[in-house]
């Protein structure tokens, strides 16, 4: 097939559009439109990222400053400064930069001025808690215990962003939920696609998938009202909401979304593979484990990998269930709090574009980061699947 | 294949009576799949069963006047429109895009190009957002961004402050994914004779697809648009910052009102309640109204989904 003459080939024009519509100029704007249309989801990925990033951008950057007394320069010196170090050092957007006169500008620095000089003089004061090293590092506060280096506490007279506590509240939850969810959901999705009849699995795959028209904040509220009272009369366990009983709540998020890929991946083994192995005397069993199993591994994995990325983006079920106390505990049974569930709570209180609202959209960007590489491996992988059975099948 | 025998499995599969382990094998993938089954049902009964008592015709038609936490005065009416209306208008913006997305996908795009892999790549990832991002991009993007561009010299912000406009915007970009896939999944169960036909009679590419094509998948659009309002009319954590309300006394009557919300409810009638012991019935009911909006139409989704199937079975 390589010699196949050029001219053949380029009839085919430019994106695929055919040399012809050219004289159907109606037919040509319509299929510039809906070309057009088609890549609203690109630019709605990339928006999502620039308008989440954007807001936590200044932070990234090393422009705020959260200290309780952070230095101030006198109103001369002020004066003196070039428009934009101003609008830095009054930590104002540019469109509100813009909307102020010079008289507010000079009354704004002389409150931070006066400000200044009231600040406590400690050493915890000057810290500016949004520092990297502050976020990912440990630190020991003056006025807590040492056991406190580890700690997320936006409110207060200092304000302490350190991450890691989310983090752990984060995995940990999500590391419950796979332990109890994948193993169900693979069984289930073996069961399904490879030993029950065909009537069966008619009414069992929509009958597992329907636990994926259950709203989060139902299975949040199941785990809240239900769950943790039966789950700590089983298990007798001290706090009733904590990153166990949360952790089964979510699996019951994440069971239809490995369940589905897996139960897809295992499907899209050519039965030819089976009735082979069935021919040479396997049992069915034999059958699924041994031949249909590994040439679909890769799928399973993928469904592993996005059950993963369910689980650590889910908000209501880990807001509802978990305790929301911001504890640096690897215990299963502290109440903790998660990355998600911190955003959800917290950013209504936060004051709009200070430190507070900024962090937590820096937290989101994160979160959209990991989940975003989540998804592009567990994608790559099913499409190499695909085409790998794809290929042989032919 | 000298080099990967060792890796083949063992041949001598010969039947031995009762075969213990494929027994067991069955056994244990059986009764995983029925574990999940029991779970859903017990999830479902157990709602029903305390949520039946309080789940009345004036309960679900009762204003949130009275105190919402007084279990003989609630009423979640201004709840149930208000999420109706924000499902409304998400379903207006998202299904055109999806649907003009997927024709894209299926009818133009080479399915090797660059461009479309890139397509399918962003709306496998869109599906995989976690919501509270959505939440954070509706306020980032909507609300400062777009409202604060309209508002752009007002004293008092109109367009830039949560609203029922930019809630429903966040979830049709939340539900693009959902819309796409099924309707793609539609418009590849149309036989390709059919536009064959069409086009051997002359119809040009896009009459065949406004006259053909679209009018044979509407099953499959329809699925699209349901699931899109099933999943949609139950996520809160996108509406949170958005367009929520915690209490309104009126119901949303312009685009730039704020509404209440049936699952935000529940959020705060499971979080914020006085006296849970008292406004567990209000709870409980509140859960079974939003599980009946969001199975049933799953429900629908799944039916009209496997006679779709089953065409595209039948067909090839």
């Amino acid at each position: 097939m390589n010699n196949v003459p050029t001219s053949a080939k380029r009839t085919v024009g430019w994106m695929g559009i055919h040399r012809g519509h050219k004289a159907r100029p109606v037919e040509w704007l319509a299929e510039k439109f809906i070309f057009l249309v088609s890549l609203t989801a690109i630019l709605m990925v990339f928006l999502i990222f620039v308008f989440v990033a954007r807001e936590a951008l200044p932070l990234a950057l090393g422009q705020m400053n959260s200290a309780a007394a952070r230095p101030a320069i006198s109103t001369e010196e002020f004066d003196k400064l070039k428009p934009p170090e101003q609008q830095l050092y009054l930590e104002l957007t540019p469109a509100e930069f813009k909307r102020m006169d010079k008289e507010a500008l000079l009354a704004l620095a002389e409150v931070r001025q006066d400000e200044a000089k009231e600040a406590p003089k400690d050493k915890d004061a000057k810290v500016n808690t949004t520092e990297w090293r502050y976020l990912f590092g440990a630190h020991e506060w003056s006025d807590s215990r040492p056991e406190d280096r580890y700690v997320w506490q936006p409110i207060g007279r200092i304000h302490k962003y350190n991450l890691w506590p989310l983090i752990i509240g984060s995995l940990k939850t999500t590391a419950v939920a796979l332990i109890f969810s994948v193993p169900l959901a693979l069984a289930a999705a073996i069961y399904v696609s490879q030993l029950s009849s065909p009537t069966l699995k008619e009414w069992l795959k929509p009958a597992i998938e329907m636990l994926s028209g259950v709203p989060s904040v139902v299975l949040g509220f199941f785990g809240l009202i239900v769950m943790a009272t039966f789950l700590q009369s089983v298990f007798g366990y001290q706090s009733r909401l904590n990153a166990f009983v949360a952790g089964i709540a979510l699996g019951l998020a994440v069971i239809p979304v490995v369940f589905s890929i897996a139960e897809d991946a295992l499907t899209s083994v050519p039965r030819s593979y089976t009735q082979a192995a069935l021919a040479l005397g396997a049992s069915k069993w034999q059958a699924a484990w041994q031949i249909v199993l590994p040439a679909a591994a890769p799928g399973v994995f993928a469904a592993v990998v996005l059950g993963f990325g369910r689980a650590i983006g889910e908000t209501m079920v880990v807001l509802m269930a978990s305790g929301n106390a911001s504890i640096m505990s690897l215990s299963l049974f502290d109440s903790t709090r998660s990355i998600t569930a911190t955003i959800a709570a917290e950013l209504a209180e936060a004051v709009f574009g200070g430190h507070h609202y900024r962090m937590l959209f820096l937290i989101g960007a994160l979160l959209f980061i990991v989940t975003f590489l989540t998804n592009l491996a567990g994608d790559l992988i099913m499409h190499r699947l695909k085409g790998r059975l794809e290929g042989r099948a032919k | 294949m000298t080099t990967g025998s060792a890796k083949l499995p063992r041949l001598d599969f010969r039947s031995r009576g009762f075969d213990f382990v494929s027994f067991a094998f069955t056994g244990v993938t059986g009764l995983a799949t029925l574990f999940i089954l029991a779970i859903l049902a017990i999830i479902l009964a157990n709602i029903v069963w305390h949520g039946w008592g309080t789940f009345s015709w004036r309960f679900l038609t009762g204003s949130a006047d009275q105190d919402m936490f007084d279990v003989n005065k609630a009423g979640i009416l201004p709840m149930v429109i208000g999420t109706a209306l924000r499902v409304l208008l998400m379903t207006i913006v998202v299904v055109p895009i999806g649907v003009i997305t997927a024709v894209y996908l299926t009818e133009y795009a080479h399915s090797t190009a660059l461009t479309t892999r890139v397509i399918r790549g962003a709306v496998n990832n869109l599906a995989g957002v976690p919501s509270i991002v959505f939440g954070l991009f509706g306020l980032g993007f909507f609300i400062s961004f777009i409202g604060g561009a309209m508002d752009a010299g007002a004293a008092e912000p109109h367009w830039g402050k949560p609203a029922i406009l930019w809630a429903s915007l966040t979830l049709a970009v939340m539900t693009l994914p959902l819309v796409i896939v099924a309707t793609e999944e539609s418009l590849r169960a149309i036989t390709p004779g059919l536009r064959e036909a069409s086009l051997a009679l002359g119809a040009t590419k896009l009459e065949t697809i406004l006259k053909i094509v679209l009018p044979e998948a509407l099953p499959g659009i329809l699925t699209g648009g349901i699931l899109a309002v099933g999943r949609a009319g139950g996520e809160v954590a996108p509406i949170l910052f958005t367009g929520a309300a915690y209490y309104m006394r009126d119901l949303p009557k312009a685009p730039t009102d704020q509404f209440m919300d049936l699952g935000y409810h529940v959020f705060i009638l499971s979080t914020q309640s006085p006296d849970i012991e008292k406004t567990r019935p209000i709870l409980f009911a509140t859960v079974l109204a939003l599980l009946l909006l969001t199975l049933s139409l799953n429900l629908v989704a799944v039916i009209v989904r496997a006679r779709v199937r089953k065409k595209m079975r039948a067909g090839h």
